[in-house]
């Protein structure tokens, strides 16, 4: 019996989420009295593929001419993997997405997604997930032999737990169902999704053009920046960036929210974030009812002293 | 080409979220059901891919019978005939078996569905129906063009996008950007006439075995009393920020 966690890299490097599915697949090896294994995709040297042993990995099988987007054959390598394993954990990226539910249907095993509980019940594997777009937590089981879990980003800690890993590195060729010709992707950005702090703004900002101070924010204090429902709509801001009930979920530290009134489908995607500070300049905006600090000002007054006050602490 | 849309019947995103029967199920007084955000997306593509190409565009539902006003409504929107799988969607598994049994008999070329539904959020029913019918899958999809016989597919990844090329027939997990908020189609009387003429076929489900249950429901712990400070000290807002908070 083992316990699975697949390790999900990007241009040859784990991630925070990746530390955190391991070190989540860690303890529930602990529960359930296993091992914990790995697969990774990607071309990955082996001095970063050691560094999964830090948080518990006995085993790890690299497959480097098989790529994360390829779901289909991902799924399979892992379902490979997984015959003795009782439980399969996923961080929940973009990629684990697509994965996660191909291996449900081939290992004929339960998916919860979003989890972010450990296990309450080893008996009929019960957890809690995130539902309702973070309006509800939900406590789930599943009737199946083996679980596959994929974890809230942020919610659980990278815990070290040192182990002697056995690296091994395979071939597998088989035919893609898809080609990728390309990406484009905006290197110098903190990912959203893994972000510790978050500058979000909205239509209190006024324009497009406004948003060099909200960057400038989020560079001080190595945030990402995201926006509100109808700044992604009118264009000011790329989709990408638009969190909420139909944009994206997000759980950081900190989230400040600048200009953004606080509709409730805005609230369901932040409000599992640690501490949320609002700025806004109507004292009956919504989110100051669901903020831990609030301040009654303008974004133009407001924003450029948080930076001069941020800096200061910062020397 | 014959395109089926997945439509997911879902709590308009205003609704306040209630439980009843001791927590254990979501309670549906009062609640307005709409179509699921991310399925109308698709929707309007496969509507908009009808106008340009010529198309047949099918919206499938699994549900019981109070479902239909929302598949009626994506006829409205544009969808050629409707298909009721008559069952109520317990879980992801059992709801993606239906779908991709129904598809074994009557074969698609695209079939577009939500990334996720807005009020479960589980996220795996189009994964599991790629599976189950071997073909190839894509998610969080935020662009597509059809030429022929082949997709070019642009699906969001961190940070940016990823461009992929592959060959019908495929199913995808749509969201915005698939068409833009602006280009989403609101049913106007004459597509509501239209709707009403339109069949809505009706299936009965092989209730297939479910894999996960829901036990019970609970709402996240409120939050205490907003800290409020004066715009004028910015300098002790970052200070509670750094030394209560511990976050900065």
């Amino acid at each position: 019996m083992s316990i699975l966690v697949y390790a999900e890299s990007w241009e040859g490097r784990f991630r925070k989420s990746t530390y955190e599915a391991a070190s989540y697949a860690n303890q529930l090896a602990n529960d359930l009295d296993t091992d914990l294994i790995a697969v990774s995709f990607g071309n990955i040297d082996e001095s970063e593929l050691s560094k999964l042993g830090e948080y518990g990995v006995s085993k790890i099988f690299s497959y480097s001419n098989v790529t994360k987007s390829d779901n289909n054959n991902a799924s399979i390598l892992l379902a490979k993997h997984a015959e003795d394993s009782k439980a399969i954990i996923f961080a929940n990226t973009f990629s684990a997405k697509m994965i996660a539910p191909r291996l449900s249907s081939k290992l004929k095993a339960g998916l919860l997604s979003n989890v972010i509980s450990t296990i309450l019940n080893t008996e009929n594997f019960t957890f809690q997930r995130q539902s309702f777009s973070s309006k509800a937590i939900e406590k789930v089981s599943v009737s199946t032999e083996k679980v596959i879990i994929t974890i809230s980003p942020n919610a659980f800690e990278i815990k070290n737990s040192t182990t002697n890993c056995v690296i091994t590195k395979n071939d597998a060729n088989f035919e893609n169902q898809f080609t990728v010709i390309g990406s484009e992707t905006n290197t110098g950005k903190i990912s959203l999704s893994e972000a510790e702090i978050v500058i979000s703004a909205g239509r209190g900002l006024k324009g497009p053009e406004n948003w060099g101070m909200i960057e400038e924010l989020a560079e001080l204090l190595n945030a990402a920046t995201a926006c509100s429902k109808p700044v992604s709509d009118i264009g000011w801001r790329p989709h990408s960036e638009h969190v909420g009930q139909t944009g994206k979920a997000v759980a950081p530290n900190l989230y400040i929210a600048v200009g953004i009134s606080g509709a409730i489908q805005h609230l369901a995607g932040v409000n599992s974030s640690k501490v949320m500070v609002a700025i806004n300049t109507d004292p009956e905006a919504a989110f100051f009812k669901a903020a831990d600090y609030g301040v009654i000002g303008d974004a133009f007054d407001v924003v450029p002293k948080l930076i001069e006050e941020i800096k200061k602490i910062k020397n | 080409m014959n395109i089926l849309v997945c439509i997911s019947s879902v709590p308009d995103t205003t609704s306040k979220i209630n439980f009843t029967e001791n927590d254990s199920k979501f309670d549906e007084n009062g609640i307005q059901f709409v179509i699921n955000p991310y399925d109308e997306f698709g929707l309007t593509k496969a509507v908009m891919l009808k106008e340009q190409n010529g198309a047949k565009v099918t919206a499938i539902i699994v549900g019981e019978s109070s479902v239909e006003p929302v598949i009626r409504k994506a006829l409205a929107i544009g969808a050629d005939q409707a298909v009721r799988i008559n069952m109520k969607p317990l879980d992801s598994f059992s709801t993606a078996k239906e779908i991709s049994n129904y598809v074994s008999e009557n074969p698609f070329d695209l079939i577009i569905a939500g990334k996720e539904s807005s009020d479960y959020n589980g996220g795996a029913v189009p994964g599991i129906i790629a599976d189950m019918l071997n073909i190839p899958f894509v998610n969080a999809c935020n662009g597509l063009e059809i030429e022929g016989n082949e997709v070019t597919l642009n699906r969001e990844i961190d940070g940016g996008i990823e461009k992929i090329k592959a060959s019908l027939p495929i199913i995808i997990g749509g969201q915005k950007g698939l068409v833009e908020e602006s280009e989403l189609r609101i049913p106007n009387m004459r597509g509501i006439m239209t709707a009403r003429s339109k069949p809505l076929n009706i299936v009965e489900a092989n209730n297939p075995m479910t894999m996960s249950k829901s036990i019970q429901f609970e709402k996240p712990a409120a939050k205490g009393e907003c800290k409020m400070v004066s715009s004028d000290n910015i300098d002790q807002l970052v200070n509670m920020l750094q030394n209560e908070a511990k976050v900065i």
